[in-house]
């Protein structure tokens, strides 16, 4: 047991300060690895019956094509797609091409655990990237548990889990939501508060641990708090309640067709974000595309990450995202996210040496990347990643300016006294 | 409701009233096409959240020309939207109607399985044609933001819109159905099939035409319902059970069951919301309308139909 540690360590020290050089130092260093023929044997890097061939190596990518959910979940396709794209252009892993695998959830959460089973069980993958919302990976967490699978998780979510065989490379909920308060306190004075979600396990957990950070925190007074069935698309009487109480900021995680008639109807009640402050942690580039950039300009949102973040990593990012998917593609916080898994893994892998899931794990604590899209980011022993929240404010071409930043905040998915 | 000034709660009271207006126009003009083919046909529709999604399309499609290749149509195009989403959704449940439900009259179960069906085929083919994210149908200038009535009141264009367009197809419909003889030969085939083609009426045109007409008034809502709320592919399935709880509540084959039905159910909603929440005013309104159901099966307004 203590040697397992001392050497994992290690090889996560390793791996971590190797991060630090920039990715075309990283790139370069793999391509002569790979061009000396110094892959390591396929019987060495896997133990545990991977399917790891001794030029190829097979992942999962499961995500929603068809159903209510292809909506959100296609920009974490393409993120992923191009990742692994390019981790192949710059000779692959371990010295072995990634091969893709691709199911699709089709919405259905029964669906998502079958085709988990799938592709653990059949097609062996080394790794799967996938799932969208909390429902889908509940669905297929005791699969992977099972089967000692891994998983890349890529959507901020509400937290309260932490397993083995998941990374979670969004934000949870403390990280998106207690940052954006602060500065929403401070900088927009604001005290009086209405909190406004869809009505499943996402906003209201957020909500709960907004509404405690209010009240036993900054010391304000949440006036009102309202959930709406997913799909409601009538909010006539919510916001003639948000004019009658005049809360200094609406706090919203409404999402999914909700969200457009929620802030059209907003915009068209006359309830200009210049009027009414409005911070929300459910609206990115991508919802942006549908609501119209008319409809939320001044509105705020509290992200790791926007398209147009002034960064070296994320000029590379974006152009190389265009260059694929054509000069009008968007990239929200999740497509993002999603980018980062394939590289985290990829990471991980080398500095395990190995393909066995255990190991791959064990290496993946304290890795740090600097110049991800979003800047610097550490992989915490909690499985979630440390990372800056910033809040963007949207303009009418369905951009944001980033108006503030965060420290990097430390993950914290089972936050105490906010339960 | 201390600490408000009567000038606040006057003007709450009046945009709270508007809301609940608009609302019953959103039911109503969901509910209108399929008040003609559920009401009148007998044909369960669960496909009629497409059509509405294929007029919202239509728009979408008609704003994109005219903001991107001829801009100085923008500010006119939606009349021509609303009229190209009729004929559109019009034609599609023509051929519907012919290839698809003449087959299945008089067997509701395997209607209601193939146009279920039908809507999932449309579905796809929406997202494999526009892709599977919402679109944003660009506005006229004119439809943007508010009327200021007074300091407090600001009552939205878009609802005005809806408000609008419901009125006007609400007569039309009442128009063709009891004062044309198109409407006479409808009604005929509705109450008695068999006598109404004894006495001439080609009763199997007089259904295709009433279907179609069903699907085009979900057209026009669903181009109406651009201004309001999303457009993507699910966008017609947001609505279906509302539909259907308004049409079934009011009384099939009763147009003023259907509207009576609709300002019910919108301002019980829109009260419940504003006193309550979103959640639960909509669980009471469910519960509600399904309490009165199980005392009056026939809804609201009794059919004179012989069945």
């Amino acid at each position: 047991m203590g040697t397992t540690d001392k050497t994992g360590n290690q090889r996560a020290l390793s791996g971590g300060t190797g991060w630090r050089r920039s990715l075309m130092t990283l790139a370069a260093s793999v391509m002569l690895a790979s061009g000396a023929n110094a892959a390591p044997a396929t019987s060495e890097v896997n133990t545990t019956g991977l399917a790891v061939t001794d030029d190829t190596v097979t992942v999962g990518i499961l995500h929603s094509l068809t159903g209510t959910m292809a909506i959100s979940e296609t920009g974490s396709v393409q993120a992923e797609k191009l990742a692994i794209e390019q981790i192949n252009a710059q000779g692959g892993v371990l010295g072995r091409q990634i091969k893709i695998i691709q199911e699709d959830g089709a919405s259905d959460w029964p669906t998502f655990a079958e085709k988990s089973h799938k592709l653990l069980e059949r097609d062996k993958v080394a790794t799967v990237f996938g799932c969208w919302t909390s429902a889908s990976r509940k669905a297929v967490l005791p699969v992977f548990e099972k089967d000692n699978g891994l998983l890349y998780y890529p959507t901020f979510y509400e937290g309260l889990e932490e397993s083995h065989n998941v990374f979670y490379t969004g934000q949870e909920a403390t990280q998106q939501i207690l940052a954006g308060l602060n500065w929403a306190h401070d900088k927009l004075g604001a005290k009086t508060f209405y909190l406004v979600g869809s009505d499943y396990i996402w906003p209201r957990t957020s909500m709960k641990i907004a509404r405690k950070h209010i009240e036993n925190v900054l010391h304000g007074k949440v006036v009102g708090e309202e959930y709406y069935p997913l799909g409601s698309t009538q909010f006539g009487s919510l916001i003639n309640k948000i004019k009658l109480k005049k809360p200094d900021l609406v706090f919203g995680a409404v999402v999914g067709g909700s969200n457009v008639a929620w802030f059209k109807q907003l915009n068209a009640a006359g309830l200009t974000f210049k009027k009414q402050p409005m911070l929300t942690i459910s609206v990115t580039e991508d919802e942006v595309l549908g609501i119209g950039g008319e409809n939320v300009e001044g509105l705020y949102s509290s992200m790791k990450y926007f398209q147009s973040l002034d960064l070296p990593g994320n000029k590379e990012f974006v152009d190389a995202f265009k260059k694929k998917y054509g000069e009008d593609a968007v990239i929200g916080d999740v497509t993002e996210s999603a980018y980062l898994g394939p590289w985290l893994w990829k990471r991980a892998v080398e500095a395990a040496g190995s393909f066995d899931v255990d190991k791959v794990v064990a290496a993946s604590p304290d890795m740090e990347w600097d110049n991800s899209p979003h800047g610097y980011l550490k992989v915490d022993k909690n499985h979630h990643l440390w990372m800056r929240t910033r809040i963007g404010q949207w303009k009418a071409d369905g951009q944001a300016d980033v108006v503030w930043e965060s420290d990097v905040i430390k993950p914290n998915p089972f936050p105490e006294g906010y339960q | 409701m201390g600490g408000y000034t009567g000038e606040e709660l006057t003007a709450i009271f009046l945009m709270q009233g508007f809301s609940g207006l608009s609302l019953f126009c959103v039911f109503l003009l969901m509910a209108l096409g399929l008040a003609i083919i559920f009401g009148q046909m007998g044909v369960i529709n669960m496909a009629h959240g497409e059509f509405l999604t294929l007029g919202a399309y239509i728009t979408y499609l008609v704003s994109y020309v005219a903001s991107d290749v001829w801009p100085f149509l923008l500010d006119y195009y939606f009349p021509v939207a609303i009229i190209l989403a009729f004929v559109g959704t019009f034609i599609l449940g023509y051929l519907v109607e012919r290839f698809l439900i003449r087959f299945l009259y008089n067997r509701p179960l395997d209607t209601l399985l193939a146009t279920w069906g039908l809507g999932l085929i449309m579905q796809q083919i929406f997202r494999s044609t526009f892709g599977p994210r919402e679109k944003s149908v660009v506005m006229p200038d004119w439809l943007m933001g508010s009327y200021q009535a007074t300091d407090m009141v600001d009552i939205p264009l878009n609802g005005l819109l809806v408000v609008g367009i419901t009125i006007v197809l609400t007569i039309a419909v009442f128009f063709l159905l009891y004062r044309s003889r198109w409407g006479i030969k409808v009604r005929a085939t509705t109450q008695n099939r068999m006598m109404a083609n004894a006495a001439g009426i080609n009763t199997e045109r007089v259904d295709r035409l009433t279907f179609a007409l069903g699907c085009g008034i979900a057209g026009v809502a669903g181009a109406a319902f651009t201004t309001i709320a999303s457009t993507g592919p699910t966008t017609g399935s947001l609505y279906i059970v509302d539909t259907f709880l308004v049409v079934v509540f009011g009384g099939a084959a009763s147009l003023l069951g259907t509207v009576a039905s609709a300002f019910g159910i919108a301002q019980a909603q829109s009260i419940l919301s504003f006193f309550l929440s979103g959640s639960m005013a909509k669980v009471i309104t469910l519960m509600t309308v399904v309490g009165i159901l199980m005392f009056r099966p026939q809804g609201l307004f009794a059919s004179k139909v012989r069945r």
